[in-house]
C-alpha cells in the first residue's frame, strides 16, 4: 500500500514540512487542506470540551487528512498539555474507526536523533542519513529565512500601500521548489530584494504593537482571527517573539538567559509562559506602545503567566490588552475590542 | 447658518439619536427600539428627530454594534466604536471623570480615564449575564413591567441572594427562591444586586475603580441597580439624566471633530435601503456575506474571510 504522509497545519510552515518529508520519505505528501470553519468544527465535535483549542485544530486537520486518503501522521509534543496530544490524538482517531500510523518526533519537548532516526526509518526503509541531513539542513535554513523575512513584514506591512504579503507568498512557493542551498539562498535574496524595494512610508513616531502568547494561537491566523492583519490595517507596527526558529533552535539557550534577567520569577512556568514574561519586559523596556496577549481558552501556563503580565504593565502604566480565543469567536466583537485598544492607545500618544 | 451633527448609536436592545450643535448642546433626541431591525429602527428615528431653523447637518458619527451598516445607510463621517464614543460622550460633562460603568442591552464595558485620556478598558465576555438583556428576559417571568423594576426593587428590605456568575444559575435561583415563598419585591431586589455583583466580577475584575464614577447605558435608568451599585461600591455614582443616551452623544462629537466635506441629508425616506444575505461556498468556511444594496445599486458588502467572498471588485 502506498504511504501517504499527513500534517497538522500552523501559519506557513507546512511548506518546509512538506519540502523535508517530500524529498527524504519515499511516500506521497498530502497537501494538508485549509483551515475552514468546517476543520475546528470537526475537532471540537471530536474532542473533551474542554481542551485548548490547538488539539481541536489539529484533531480537525487529522481527520479531514484521513478522509482525503492520509494513512501516515507526524506530531510533535510540547512541555504543556501539548505533551499528551500524540496519546490522546491516537486513541479519539482509532475510536473513530480510522486506520493509520502515527509517529511522534518530538515528546514532552524533548527529542534525540537516535528516535528520530528509527520512525524514518520506518517510514521508508530506504533512508539515506548523508541525504536526509543535506535535507535537513535546508529546510532548518528555510524556516530561518521565513522568520527573518515575516519579522520585516510585520514591522513594515502597516505602512505600505501594495501588498507585501503577494510577494512573500510567491517566496513560498519558489521555496518549495528548491533542490540545493544556492537554489535557496538565491530564491531568498532575490524575494528579499523585492520586498525589501516596496516603498515604506512609516512615520517617526508611529504606534508599535507587541503581540504575545500561546505559540499555536499565535501563529496560525485562522485560530487569532488574523489578528496581525487586522493591526496593519490600523496603520500598526507589529512585534512577534515566538516563530519556529525560536522554538526549535534557539529556546534552549536564550530562556535561560531570560529567567536570569526576570528578578520576580525563580522558576519556568511551563511551556511559553516565562518567555512572555520576559517579553513583556522587553516591551516595556523599549518603549512600546501597547501589549496584546492572546491564547486559547484554558491554556494552562499562559493563566498562569496573565496576573503577571498584568501587574507589570499597570505598574509601568503599559496598556495590555488579554484575549482568549475559543473555537467559536464571533469576529464583530473581536474586531471591537482591537479597534477600542488601538484608539485608546493613539488618545494616549497624542496627549503625550 | 451654525452646523449642527448628528449621532446615532445602534445597540441590540435601542437605538439612540441625538442632534448637537457645535457647543455640544443637544438640540434634538430620542431613544427607540431595535426590535432586531436596525435599518427601520433608523428610519423611525431619523423621522422623529428635528434640525432647528438655521441650522445645517455638517455631520454625522455612527456607533454601536450596527454602525457599519448604518454608517454606510446614512453616508456617515465618523463611525467609531462603543468604547471610544462612550468615553468622548461622558467626558464632555463629566471632564474630570475617572471610570465610567456601563450596562447596555447585550453588553457591559468598563472604561478607566486619566486627565480625560482612556487608560484602560474592558467588555464582558459573550455572555449576556448581567446586562439589560438579561434583566428584561427575567421581568417577563416575574411578570413585573420593566419600567417599574427598579422602584419595586427598592422597597424592599431583604434582598434574596441570586448567583451572580451565569445567568442559567442565576435563573434557576430565582425559580427556586420564588416557589419558597419570598415576595416579589425581595426578587426583584436580589435580580438587581445580582447585576452589581456579577458586573464587579467579570467586568471590573482586578480594575480599580476610582472616582467620580459615572454609570450609563440603559441600565443605568434602573434605580434598584444604581441603589445597589452605590451600597456595593460605598460611594455615589453619577447618572446622568442622558445616561442613555452618552454613546450617540460622543459619535457626535467625534464627528464634529472630524471635518468633512461630504453633503449630509436626513432624508432617507425615499431611498431604497436593503441587505441580502448569501452563503459563499467557495470553500468550506461557508462566509456569511452581508450585501448593501442602496437604491438598487451594490454599495458595499462584508463578511467574507478571503478575496473569494468579495463583491466589491
Amino acid at each position: 500500500m502506498e504511504r501517504v504522509i499527513a500534517f497538522p497545519l500552523m501559519g506557513n510552515y507546512h511548506v518546509p514540512a512538506k519540502f523535508l518529508f517530500s524529498k527524504i520519505s519515499n511516500s506521497r505528501i498530502l497537501d494538508s487542506p485549509t483551515i475552514t470553519s468546517k476543520t475546528i468544527e470537526l475537532g471540537s465535535k471530536n474532542s473533551p470540551d474542554t481542551l485548548c483549542t490547538p488539539f481541536k485544530y489539529t484533531l480537525g486537520t487529522y481527520i479531514e487528512c484521513l478522509e482525503m486518503g492520509a494513512n501516515t501522521l507526524i506530531q510533535m509534543g510540547g512541555g504543556c498539555r501539548y505533551g499528551y496530544y500524540y496519546e490522546l490524538q491516537e486513541k479519539i482517531l482509532t475510536d473513530l474507526g480510522y486506520k493509520f500510523e502515527y509517529f511522534n518526533l518530538v515528546s514532552m519537548g524533548h527529542t534525540d536523533l537516535k528516535k528520530i532516526y528509527r520512525i524514518l526509518k520506518t517510514i521508508n526503509p530506504k533512508l539515506n542519513v548523508i541525504k536526509s541531513l543535506y535535507y535537513l539542513g535546508i529546510t532548518i535554513k528555510m524556516v530561518k529565512y521565513m522568520d527573518k523575512l515575516e519579522d520585516y513584514i510585520r514591522q513594515n506591512a502597516g505602512y505600505s500601500k501594495s501588498n507585501l504579503e503577494a510577494e512573500y507568498n510567491k517566496m513560498l512557493l519558489s521555496f518549495s521548489k528548491v533542490k540545493t542551498f544556492i537554489g535557496l539562498k538565491y530564491n531568498y535574496i532575490k524575494y528579499k530584494i523585492r520586498i525589501k524595494s516596496i516603498k515604506i512610508n512609516k512615520p517617526k513616531d508611529n504606534i508599535k504593537i507587541g503581540v504575545i502568547g500561546e505559540l499555536y494561537t499565535l501563529m496560525e491566523p485562522f485560530a487569532n482571527n488574523n489578528i496581525e492583519s487586522i493591526l496593519e490595517s490600523f496603520n500598526v507596527e507589529v512585534k512577534r517573539f515566538t516563530n519556529v526558529t525560536y522554538l526549535l533552535f534557539e529556546k534552549g539557550r536564550k530562556s535561560k538567559r531570560y529567567l536570569k534577567k526576570l528578578k520576580n520569577i525563580k522558576y519556568k512556568m511551563g511551556a511559553d509562559a516565562m518567555d512572555n514574561i520576559y517579553y513583556t519586559k522587553y516591551l516595556i523596556d523599549n518603549k512600546y506602545d501597547g501589549i496584546i496577549h492572546i491564547k486559547s481558552s484554558f491554556c494552562t501556563p499562559e493563566i498562569g503567566s496573565m496576573g503577571i503580565i498584568n501587574k507589570m504593565c499597570e505598574e509601568n502604566n503599559m496598556p495590555v490588552l488579554f484575549l482568549s480565543m475559543d473555537a467559536n469567536t464571533s469576529s464583530v466583537g473581536f474586531e471591537t475590542r482591537l479597534e477600542a485598544f488601538y484608539d485608546m492607545i493613539e488618545m494616549r500618544k497624542r496627549h503625550e | 447658518m451654525n452646523k449642527c451633527y448628528l449621532g446615532v448609536d445602534i445597540g441590540s436592545i435601542s437605538t439612540k439619536g441625538v442632534i448637537i450643535d457645535s457647543y455640544n448642546n443637544i438640540l434634538s433626541s430620542n431613544y427607540i427600539w431595535t426590535m432586531a431591525s436596525p435599518i427601520d429602527a433608523v428610519r423611525k428615528l431619523i423621522s422623529t428627530l428635528t434640525i432647528p431653523e438655521g441650522y445645517i447637518l455638517s455631520g454625522i458619527g455612527t456607533t454601536g454594534s450596527a454602525r457599519k451598516l448604518i454608517g454606510l445607510m446614512l453616508g456617515a463621517n465618523v463611525v467609531k466604536n462603543e468604547i471610544i464614543c462612550h468615553a468622548y460622550g461622558t467626558l464632555n460633562y463629566y471632564p474630570d471623570v475617572k471610570t465610567i460603568i456601563e450596562i447596555g442591552g447585550q453588553d457591559s464595558k468598563i472604561i478607566l480615564l486619566n486627565n480625560g485620556v482612556i487608560t484602560d478598558y474592558a467588555m464582558n465576555t459573550l455572555c449576556a449575564a448581567g446586562t439589560g438583556a438579561f434583566l428584561s428576559s427575567q421581568s417577563k417571568r416575574i411578570g413585573v413591567d420593566i419600567n417599574d423594576f427598579g422602584v419595586l426593587a427598592l422597597k424592599s428590605k431583604n434582598p434574596v441572594k441570586i448567583a451572580a456568575r451565569c445567568t442559567v444559575f442565576a435563573e434557576s435561583d430565582l425559580i427556586h427562591k420564588a416557589q419558597l415563598g419570598y415576595k416579589k419585591e425581595d426578587i426583584v431586589a436580589g435580580l438587581c444586586k445580582s447585576v452589581v455583583l456579577n458586573y464587579l466580577n467579570n467586568v471590573g475584575k482586578g480594575k480599580k475603580l476610582r472616582e467620580p464614577i459615572v454609570f450609563q447605558g440603559g441600565v443605568s435608568k434602573n434605580v434598584g441597580v444604581v441603589k445597589y451599585f452605590n451600597e456595593v461600591l460605598n460611594t455615589n455614582v453619577i447618572v446622568d439624566n442622558n445616561s442613555h443616551l452618552m454613546g450617540a452623544i460622543g459619535a457626535a462629537i467625534l464627528s464634529s471633530k472630524t471635518p468633512s466635506d461630504k453633503e449630509f441629508d436626513l432624508n432617507i425616506d425615499n431611498i431604497s435601503f436593503e441587505t441580502k444575505g448569501y452563503e459563499c461556498k467557495g470553500c468550506s468556511n461557508n462566509c456569511e456575506v452581508v450585501r448593501v444594496i442602496k437604491d438598487g445599486k451594490l454599495i458595499d458588502s462584508f463578511g467574507n474571510r478571503c478575496e473569494k467572498g468579495s463583491l466589491m471588485k
